[in-house]
């Protein structure tokens, strides 16, 4: 029982790490129908621009300021400007090849310019223990649980009780009529880049020091908040978050108690079963336009 | 007639002067990314520092030592073919792979080719399938695991013990032979976990143990995945004591790991932090060229250059089809050659027998317990 609730706990910091790649995941596609296949490598980068911050002298807490904004910058505005929009007007498609180019490009980038051997990454959640009903639980398990969460409610009460959410969520339900009454789609839309580069960022400050710093790290995380987008349901933020925890629980349990060697493929099948009996996701809606 | 015997004297003497100055070319392919990057490029940077010492010093036989750095990126397939296009070059000797997967696959290419293959590979196997052209630049798991095992029934007194290793050759081999050994010697292996390499999530396999209870953990795996699982054990409050095997508490381990590495033991047949005045010469040396201190990859790149420089002394020649004949069975005195570090018998098979050492990491530091004489 024990190990079941450590596993819970463990599976949740994960998963909650899932949900925030997932969430920024499902607001790419909303606004803009981006399936961005970097999404994993651009958890990873943001955590050598914090290192690489550091090494030229940066405190950490400078380094995280600035790897948030160069990140927002680079991962937010630059790939906007610089992959999405041009590469929209050819379709879906061909942007989302575009997106694995610039997985490989980002990473073969790291591995030449930082290294190809990982590198440790401090801890914004000190370590230690602390005591729940009578389990021993890590800090860092309910530092990064607590913080994934946070940001997941903060970017939901924005989306849904402030004037700005509900202009980016009528800018992704039907854009035509949002422009005609005023919304600033396309301001809209480049926010939603905005937000999902500071979701990238904040979860690979939150992992890093446990996967360590390193070019390859994104692989799974990408494949993981993918999983969890498509399990949740595609078109909705909520659905992204119950995708990413239940991954995250999912695989611990399976690699505790199905088996280790397979742990991999238990998300797989389950994606599958999600697609196969619920296709718009376990949270999503049946009746978007563009699943 | 005069001319032309003194131009045949010409051009003879400019052909041997170009032999006497040809370089010794040396081929090495490694993992210098993927995840034994840092196998790899310890190993590598081993090796040019040796190069870089005996060409300063007029090289071998007077003939300096050249090498090519092939990339395996860690992937058997790869080093399959690195090694292939490195051996049609025709190397005087071949060095690396690091990783036992590796090794295995590409030793059949430098046999055949005849040509020597000095490797960081530690699985039992590689040396046990009567190939003559294979090395050692390390312990064996033949050899090491039993001290491994005394040492967790012995000293740590442990009746039940985890077993976590990663499900590549290098990880069997090992698993193979401790649990054997350890059930010999009457410690109960209690939980018997195999890991992916390149792992990134240890919390269900830390979980499992911590359900099992042991009175001590042996941990395999690879150097990320230790560094890994050590801050996992730690996250989840395991307090049963961790035993490794070289890779537990190799230098990258400890960067990595950071406080996690604490208390962590593990038997090296190398390290840098050795009592030994050649190895603290070496390790200086290192930390001076790279900037940082190198784990026993580096010493493995570092000696394999000695022991061609070593062989190729004893044969007197630059001989690529003697030279497996002559390794096979020398010992090479550190008061002789100060670059082989320690005395070392090769076996017939290729297996080394050095003293090795038990370590322990206190405060982010490898300390030395236990120094264990040679065998023979």
């Amino acid at each position: 029982m024990s190990n079941l609730f450590d596993l819970l706990v463990a599976g949740l910091a994960t998963g909650a790490i899932y949900a925030l790649v997932a969430v920024g995941f499902t607001l790419l596609w909303q606004t803009s129908q981006t399936i961005n296949f970097a999404q994993g490598e651009f958890v990873m980068l943001p955590a050598f621009l914090m290192l690489a911050a550091m090494h030229a002298g940066a405190p950490f807490w400078l380094a995280i300021i600035l790897g948030i904004l160069l990140s927002m910058i680079l991962l937010g505005l630059a790939f906007k400007m610089l992959l999405v929009d041009p590469m929209m007007r050819h379709g879906v498609l061909p942007l989302a090849i575009a997106t694995m180019a610039l997985a490989i490009g980002i990473k073969e980038a790291v591995k030449q310019f930082f290294s190809a051997e990982a590198s440790p990454f401090p801890s914004i959640v000190p370590t230690g223990d602390i005591s729940i009903l009578g389990h021993v639980v890590s800090l860092q398990s309910i530092g990064v649980l607590v913080l994934a969460i946070l940001a997941v409610f903060g970017l939901t009460a924005l989306l849904n009780r402030t004037s700005l959410g509900h202009q980016m969520q009528a800018a992704a339900q039907n854009p035509t009529v949002a422009r005609i009454i005023g919304v600033p789609v396309e301001r809209m839309i480049l926010l939603t880049f905005l937000i999902n580069a500071f979701l990238v960022a904040l979860a690979s400050l939150l992992i890093t020091p446990i996967y360590l710093a390193k070019f390859s790290s994104g692989e799974v995380l990408g494949q993981a908040a993918f999983i969890a987008a498509i399990v949740g349901g595609f078109n909705q933020v909520r659905g992204a978050i119950a995708g990413g925890l239940l991954i995250g629980v999912l695989d611990n349990l399976a690699a505790s108690y199905v088996s280790t060697q397979y742990r991999a493929a238990v998300p797989l099948i389950f994606l599958i079963l999600v697609i196969l009996f619920r296709p718009q996701g376990l949270l999503g809606r049946a009746e978007e336009r563009t699943v | 007639m005069k001319s032309t015997i003194l131009a045949g004297a010409l051009l003879a003497f400019a052909t041997a002067t170009s032999v006497h100055a040809q370089a010794i070319k040396l081929a090495d392919v490694a993992e210098l990314s993927g995840g034994g990057a840092t196998v790899g490029t310890n190993w590598k940077n081993g090796i040019d520092l040796a190069i870089e010492e005996i060409n300063a010093k007029g090289g071998v036989l007077g003939r300096k030592l050249e090498v090519t750095h092939a990339d395996s990126q860690s992937n058997p397939g790869v080093a399959r073919a690195q090694v292939q296009k490195a051996l049609d070059a025709e190397p005087y000797v071949l060095l690396g792979p690091g990783y036992s997967g590796s090794v295995k696959v590409t030793a059949p290419l430098a046999a055949e080719a005849g040509i020597a293959q000095i490797m960081g590979g530690e699985a039992a196997e590689l040396t046990q399938a009567g190939n003559k052209f294979l090395f050692r630049t390390s312990f064996g798991q033949q050899s090491s695991m039993p001290k491994v095992a005394k040492y967790i029934h012995d000293d740590m007194k442990a009746k039940s013990v985890a077993v976590v290793w990663v499900n590549n050759d290098f990880g069997r081999g090992g698993r193979d032979v401790v649990v054997k050994e350890l059930d010999r010697l009457g410690s109960k292996v209690v939980a018997d976990l195999s890991t992916e390499a390149g792992q990134a999530d240890f919390a269900a396999d830390v979980g499992k143990i911590k359900a099992a209870n042991p009175d001590a953990v042996f941990v395999y795996l690879n150097e990320e995945e230790s560094a890994r699982i050590l801050k996992e054990l730690k996250r989840q409050g395991v307090t049963a004591p961790l035993m490794g095997e070289t890779t537990l508490i190799g230098q990258k381990v400890i960067e990595l790991a950071g406080d996690a590495a604490n208390g962590a033991r593990g038997h090296v047949g190398l390290t840098t932090d050795a009592p030994v005045d050649l190895i603290k010469a070496f390790r200086d040396k290192f930390v001076k060229k790279y900037n940082y201190v190198p784990d026993h990859n580096g010493l493995k790149g570092y000696l394999a250059i000695y022991m061609v420089k070593a062989t190729t002394e004893k044969m007197g020649k630059v001989d690529s089809k003697a030279f497996a004949d002559t390794l096979h069975g020398l010992t090479i005195k550190a008061a002789d050659e100060p670059g082989i570090l320690m005395d070392v018998t090769f076996s017939e098979t290729g297996d080394i027998d050095r003293q090795s050492f038990l370590v322990e990491v206190v405060a982010g530091k490898q300390v030395v317990k236990q120094v264990l004489p040679k065998v023979k």
